[in-house]
């Protein structure tokens, strides 16, 4: 058994690491009080390469796995950049996932290598507000009409969809009532976010303001055939290969925002005098902390595990699983104790950690809630009855 | 055109520097190592100059085994191959030593138009390694270069002072020392990383570059270091009390600092 990361993903993790830490907390801070894009973060990255990790060499990008695109994500999130930064370019590094597999080579030369340097923002459409997990009760719905495709619905908790130009849209072509499965029926499109056909609100929210979350209400949006991924009526298993590593790179992202926050406590606890000493010379400051690290690289060993069963194909839903739970307590319960250590100071946001303990909450709701992980394992993996 | 440029692994400058007991050489060993960041500035320049025209930048250091993180550094960000001098007598060696060694790996690499340094190093910080360089190769030196022009055979530089700056000239090949004003060196980019992989990187010992043990190292050394003590902990600073003049105390304390 080898614990060690290769030299390349030693190496990306100095570079990422290096790269991210340009942008300081401060620059956080601002970027999330003005609810403004960090537009120059992910142009940093965009020119250095790093969103086409995962993305093939002939579409210029890099053909690496889920446990490269996962220690960039992790790192990212760890420079103090959090979800706000992984979010930036989250969905460029792996949520393509369903166009490289399935989309036809002429829609991939026209977009991938525009996703791979940066040029193209792309968001992702799936969640309703009648169908969160329960994705086959979409009903937005795209009609044929000549060589395009007419879509009317509605679309909740797009994240990025006011920056993207570009939407991958779940879409049903097929009425529910009308298929066999209800897993029948859902065509995928990577089309124009036109926002003469498409009305985009943000939502107002608890954190990770410097990217939206989004109200899409989609008006008789036209779309031309050749924006349909793959083949009519097969969306849902497009993007089903996704998901698993969806889990992966936010449990890293998880993972990251957790050792920022005992970083950031630790550096407190050495440096904050009461009484005349250092508080983290108590106990009760230093052993949450102490705990913390332990949780945090547990957490990481099974995300390790699963990045890698999913990069040599093997099958890694309940380690995939088991990662994004282990690793959102962790570093949620991290967060949550740096503000501790902070005291009062936690509260306010000059000290970060109040940032890092919203946004690491996300992660125990996003993209599943930890019960839903806890209804796969139960479910599938233990072999007990299917509560829901 | 082609361009050497000088780098040295030094110690992480913002971590707690120390030389060893044994022989009060500088610690390398107990902190991380890096690319200088004075000599990054040098590797932008030498790229950007490269980008514009053509030929190859060669990345050459004296150092050990560590070192070669610099090298990979250097050749992460762009350039074309690395010279790597090690040997275990070269331990210690002064700026005069220094200077001889990447002369002789220079005249072996073949001169090149020019030859590009940062303005000194930040561990050691003597900032004559240039000069020496320069002589024992018998270049012209155009030192500080806070802006860089090639035209032909003709290399302009800008050099910042105090009260004004000088814009000066000299014929290629010519060593050129450059300050971090001049540029905003480049991250390595994934592309870069991965293609540094790949790139030529040589090592060569004193017998490669016909220096006798006995010209480097502690024993031939012209400084050395005799004693050394850790910095004292920052003093309290003082607190003015304003009493309706404030204003008159503060500038006390400022004039008995001779900061006004």
């Amino acid at each position: 058994m080898d614990f060690d990361l290769t030299e390349d993903q030693q190496e990306i993790r100095k570079a990422v690491r290096e790269l991210a830490g340009t942008f300081d907390d401060q620059y956080w801070m601002e970027k999330d009080l003005a609810h403004e894009f960090p537009t120059e973060f992910y142009e940093a990255f965009a020119k250095g390469g790093w969103l086409g990790v995962t993305m093939p060499e002939q579409y210029g990008g890099h053909g690496m796995g889920i446990t490269e695109a996962s220690i960039l994500l992790e790192e990212v999130a760890a420079s103090g950049a959090g979800m706000n930064g992984a979010s930036s370019m989250h969905l460029s590094i792996f949520g393509m996932h369903p166009v490289v597999v399935h989309g036809s080579d002429e829609l991939k030369a026209r977009t991938l290598p525009r996703i791979v340097n940066g040029d193209l923002h792309v968001c992702f459409g799936v969640t309703e507000p009648g169908a969160g997990l329960d994705t086959t009760k979409i009903t937005t719905f795209a009609k044929r009409d000549g060589d395009d495709y007419v879509v009317n619905g509605r679309k909740v908790w797009i994240s990025k969809a006011m920056e993207s130009e570009k939407i991958l849209l779940l879409t049903r072509t097929t009425k529910a009532e009308d298929v066999e499965k209800k897993t029948q029926g859902m065509t995928l499109f990577l089309t124009d976010l036109d926002r003469d056909k498409v009305e985009i609100r943000p939502i107002k929210k608890m954190g990770r303001n410097a990217v939206t979350s989004n109200e899409l209400y989609i008006d008789n949006l036209r779309i031309p055939a050749e924006d349909r991924v793959g083949e009519e009526g097969q969306g849902f298993k497009y993007i089903l290969d996704g998901l698993n590593p969806e889990r992966m790179l936010v449990a890293a992202e998880a993972l990251g925002i957790g050792r920022a926050a005992l970083r950031t406590a630790v550096k407190y606890g050495n440096d904050r005098e009461v009484f005349g000493r250092p508080i983290g010379k108590n106990q009760g400051i230093q052993f949450p902390l102490a705990d913390s690290l332990a949780r945090l690289d547990a957490a990481e060993l099974v995300l390790r595990k699963a990045t890698w069963l999913y990069d040599i194909g093997r099958p890694c839903a309940k380690e995939a699983n088991m990662a994004k739970y282990l690793c959102a307590d962790a570093g949620f319960e991290a967060a949550d104790r740096a503000v501790q250590t902070h005291g009062g100071m936690g509260y306010s946001e000059e000290y970060n950690v109040s940032r890092y303990f919203r946004e690491s909450r996300l992660t125990r709701i996003a993209p599943l809630s930890q019960e839903m992980v806890l209804n796969y394992l139960g479910e599938h993996v233990l072999g007990l009855p299917r509560s829901y | 055109m082609n361009i050497v440029v000088c780098v040295k692994h030094v110690p992480d400058a913002q971590s707690e520097r120390t030389f060893n007991d044994s022989d009060n050489t500088t610690d390398r060993e107990g902190v991380d190592g890096l690319l200088s960041e004075l000599d990054e500035y040098a590797v932008e320049e030498a790229l950007k100059l490269v980008e514009a025209s053509e030929g190859e930048v060669t990345v050459l250091t004296v150092g050990p085994a560590g070192a070669a993180d610099a090298l990979k550094k250097a050749l992460q960000m762009g350039a074309h191959k690395a010279v790597h001098v090690t040997d275990d007598a070269i331990h210690g060696s002064d700026a005069p030593a220094t200077s001889l060694l990447l002369a002789k790996a220079i005249e072996k690499i073949g001169t090149p138009d020019v030859v590009i340094t940062g303005m000194a190093s930040t561990d050691g910080t003597m900032g004559v390694v240039p000069a020496m360089l320069a002589e024992r190769l018998n270049l012209p030196m155009v030192t500080y270069a806070s802006q860089l022009t090639i035209d032909g055979s003709a290399v302009t530089a800008r050099r910042d002072g105090d009260t004004a700056s000088e814009t000066i000239e000299a014929t290629l090949p010519a060593l050129v020392s450059v300050t971090d004003q001049i540029n905003e060196p480049r991250y390595p980019s994934f592309k870069g990383i991965m293609a540094a992989k790949k790139k030529p990187v040589e090592t060569w010992g004193l017998g490669d570059l016909g220096v006798d043990a006995g010209q480097v190292g502690l024993g031939a050394a012209w400084t050395k270091v005799d004693s050394f003590a850790k910095r004292p902990p920052r003093e309290k600073g003082e607190i003015v009390t304003d009493e309706g003049d404030g204003g008159t105390k503060l500038a006390e304390f400022l004039a008995s600092r001779k900061f006004i």
